[in-house]
């Protein structure tokens, strides 16, 4: 190193450059992090969906470590002494009492329980979102079944973590929640009051409960959610994102950004999106009022309690199964609750789990694939997902289904009933239509790569009939037929996408250029059917979404009748 | 008594023949006769004097001493309520019940908050604009007080109780159909316990007292008057505090938590990614 001088060809000058040498020097990282930094993610913005999940969990670290500086894990009774009037005076466990002072007591306490409360909700549902986008895209296929399965267990931890975290506070409506835990607890035939005993330490409600669950919340289930993230992250670099076909790309490329700077300047806006919108609903929109719930006391219960949204579709299970209860001799009873609350969210969640396998084992499409696929061309995934889609929101507002009797005047008897017949048949009635949207949408596409874009232009024939003229989208056959084939990409379907109209000026919230030059400079050059020079043949979609621009996407053909 | 009976016969064997004791049987037959007809003078004449004892006192009792305001209260009562309660108050059928006995709580409460006259039958009687003035509201109800009786209406300050201790009670008695700070909830078949938002004091406490529909009574030896007005103190204390977290959502719980996570905060991240995701 001595032999290198300031002055020897590619030695940094700078004191950056210099310092960044010197940390090279000794860890030598400049290779693997220049080929971080290159690395390229291909541009959808689907594909930012994971993000938001993942950027919500970082908001719950971090506001979840300030609440537990305040909040104390403890079911001894005392008397509450703090500032909220109501309840001054009243008996209650000290997590309840603690979960009061955060809230009226500590500085942005209640900012942080809420900011933490939305954080969750919103963690869970862009979990789900991002599911659906996998699944309906097909991004699970071979090779990508691991990351799957590691997100439906992240997704089922996920709903664990909320559950615990739901009955921290010892509040009456998590106290009501506990209960129905405990009683599904004790619903598992054979095992379930030893298995009782051993999650309590004893019968409802005991000492230890709140103080296991907090460990749980705290320590247990975010640890191996951090792990799952970073074992989720890994395998999706190494195995690299997938792509929507389009122009360029193939199963054996990546078209995209760079990591640095283009895809980090992405990542980080989003990052400050997501933490924006958690920061304005802890801050505006007021969530779980634990002090209007007061304390749990077993004899207490009150009407609308309901748990957090992810868990009220088993909660809508429970409120539409009848109340069969399997009596057997010898004093054995296998109690209705264990039907809604254990066998159907096993049952869901191990088709799940295993979506990709069945998949794979019906259609025997072994192959690695790299490129997703239109939710249309994969017409009965798509319905399958729209199935499960629909029986899964039956569920869900079942959930809350006095709820909506009482604010809608409908009567709960039938609100429960329609909830019984709907879960039997919207799932085949979502199905059978997706499957023929899913059908339309393809043959409407291939219809337009056959005879062309309409054009809206109305052309009369010297012998009086009119005709629409239509604009083929690539070279065509003697009869005038389009001899593009369907590549599973976007198929343009208005004039506007491939050019006839001008650019749009660019800028999502206000312009960025200067519309009287665009106008200049556009004038310049023809558009739309004037332009006839066929210079450059128009192979593909010119899509925004797919990262070209109109302005490039060639420009129109000679029309066509 | 004892000669309507045949056995009384017994004793008159000393009669040695056959002609004796028949003549003797037609005798005590006659005598039996005879006393049937006066027990049962006897027996109507006490039954009536005995009315003209209680019931033409009690006609005239009403006759003299009826109020102004009971008075115009039967005037409203046989133009609005007589075709359901009855004549007499008694209730009618399928249609609605007696109100001798309900007092002047349960008509201010049903009146007041506008659910009687009903408009239709139906699950339960909505609340609604009051129809009567409170004018004619204290005439319904000296009319009713007075035919039957029952609770009457509190006195003094109805929010003079213990807050803390109201909240207790609240979610210990009232929670389960009201919910936990009074939105109100569904009951079965089409059937609710409205929401507190709005009531006044009166008609919290007279509902306590009536018990009106599907609610049960709460009387005196349930819920002290005391309790009563905690409870009270406490429902309207909840109803006037702000939301000290931000805007309440109905403080409702987890369903309207819901529904804002993903109509506001996941419609707000889809317009996140496509901003991003547009960004070249």
């Amino acid at each position: 190193m001595a032999a290198r001088t300031a002055t020897a060809p590619g030695a940094p000058t700078t004191k950056l450059g210099k310092a960044g040498y010197e940390i090279d020097d000794r860890l030598i990282v400049a290779g693997p992090v220049r080929r971080t930094l290159n690395k390229v993610f291909p541009d959808h913005w689907s594909f930012l969906l994971g993000e938001i999940a993942l950027y919500c969990f970082i908001i719950l670290l971090l506001s979840g470590t300030y609440l537990t500086f305040f909040f104390q894990a403890s079911m001894t009774e005392i008397i509450y002494d703090g500032s909220y009037d109501p309840l001054r005076g009243q008996e209650m466990s000290i997590a309840y009492a603690s979960t009061l002072d955060i809230s009226f007591d500590v500085r942005g306490g209640l900012f942080m329980r809420q900011l933490h409360h939305w954080a969750a909700l919103l963690f869970v549902a862009s979990i789900v979102v991002h599911l659906l986008r996998i699944f309906f895209t097909g991004a699970f296929r071979r090779p990508r079944e691991t990351n799957w399965i590691i997100g439906v267990v992240l997704l089922i931890l996920a709903l664990l973590e909320g559950a615990t975290g739901y009955t921290l506070p010892d509040d009456l409506l998590s106290g009501t929640g506990l209960r129905i835990i405990s009683a599904i607890i004790l619903a598992i035939p054979v095992i379930g009051t030893w298995a009782h005993w051993a999650v309590f330490n004893g019968d409802f409600v005991g000492t230890e409960i709140i103080g296991r669950f907090y460990i749980v919340h705290v320590l247990l289930i975010p640890a191996i959610l951090l792990a799952l993230i970073a074992a989720h992250l890994l395998i999706l670099v190494k195995q690299k994102h997938t792509q929507f076909p389009g122009p360029g790309r193939t199963e054996h490329n990546v078209v995209g950004n760079r990591l640095f700077p283009t895809f980090a300047g992405k990542a980080t806006g989003l990052l400050f999106v997501v933490f924006g919108v958690c920061a304005a609903l802890g801050g505006l929109v007021q969530i779980n009022p634990v002090w209007l719930w007061g304390p749990y006391n077993p004899a207490m219960v009150s009407a609308a309690s309901q748990p957090d949204w992810y868990v009220m579709f088993l909660d809508g299970s429970t409120r539409l199964f009848p109340a069969w209860d399997i009596n057997l001799p010898g004093d054995y009873t296998i109690p209705a609750l264990f039907w809604p609350t254990l066998v159907l969210p096993g049952i869901l969640f191990t088709l799940l789990l295993l979506y990709p396998v069945i998949e794979r084992k019906l259609t025997g499409d072994t192959v690695s694939h790299h490129l997703l696929q239109r939710p249309r061309d994969v017409p009965v995934r798509t319905s399958l997902g729209m199935m499960a889609i629909a029986f899964y929101l039956v569920l869900l507002i079942s959930g809350g289904n006095d709820v909506v009797a009482d604010k809608f005047d409908i009567s709960l008897n039938a609100m429960t009933w329609a909830g019984r017949i709907g879960l039997v048949l919207l799932p085949p009635i979502a199905y059978v239509i997706t499957y023929r949207i899913c059908l339309g949408l393809q043959q409407h596409d291939r219809e337009v790569l056959e005879h062309g874009i309409e054009t809206g232009v109305i052309r009369r024939l010297p012998h009086g009939e009119f005709i629409e003229v239509h604009q083929p989208i690539g070279p065509v056959d003697e009869h005038g037929h389009g001899q593009l084939a369907y590549g599973g990409a976007p198929v343009p379907k208005k004039m506007n996408q491939v050019g006839a109209a001008r650019r749009a000026i660019r800028g999502f919230f206000s312009p960025v250029e200067e519309p009287t030059a665009v106008e200049i400079d556009q004038r310049a050059e023809g558009r739309g059917l004037s332009a006839g020079e066929s210079d450059r043949e128009l192979t593909t979609s010119g899509r925004p979404s797919e990262g070209g621009r109109p302005s490039d996407g060639g420009r129109p053909q000679d029309p066509r009748d | 008594m004892s000669t309507t009976n045949p056995q009384s016969d017994a004793p008159l064997a000393d009669a040695g023949t056959p002609v004796d004791r028949a003549r003797a049987r037609r005798r005590s037959k006659h005598r039996r006769r005879l006393a049937n007809v006066a027990g049962l003078m006897a027996s109507l004449v006490l039954t009536g004097s005995l009315y003209s004892v209680i019931a033409p006192a009690q006609a005239a009792d009403e006759g003299t001493s009826e109020s102004a305001a009971e008075a115009a209260g039967r005037e409203l009562y046989e133009r609005s309520c007589i075709s359901c309660h009855g004549e007499n108050l008694e209730g009618v059928p399928n249609r609605g019940p007696s109100l001798i006995g309900v007092g002047e709580a349960s008509v201010y409460f049903q009146v007041h908050t506008g659910r009687m006259p009903l408009v239709r039958q139906e699950a339960d009687a909505p609340d609604k604009p009051a129809v009567f003035s409170d004018e004619e509201i204290d005439q319904l109800m000296a009319y009713v007080q007075a035919n039957g009786g029952g609770p009457t209406l509190p006195s003094g300050d109805l929010r003079e109780g213990d807050l803390a201790e109201g909240g207790e009670l609240f979610r210990l008695n009232c929670a389960s159909c009201h919910n936990f700070v009074g939105q109100g909830g569904a009951l079965s078949s089409g059937k609710a316990a409205p929401s507190l938002e709005s009531s006044s004091d009166l008609e919290i406490y007279t509902a306590m007292l009536s018990g009106p529909e599907n609610m049960p009574v709460f009387g005196d030896n349930q819920l002290t008057p005391e309790e009563k007005r905690s409870i009270i103190l406490y429902v309207q204390t909840i109803d006037d505090m702000a939301d000290p977290g931000g805007a309440g959502i109905g403080r409702m719980g987890p369903v309207a938590e819901g529904l804002v996570i993903w109509v506001v905060g996941i419609s707000a991240m889809m317009f996140g990614i496509f901003w991003m995701g547009s960004k070249a």
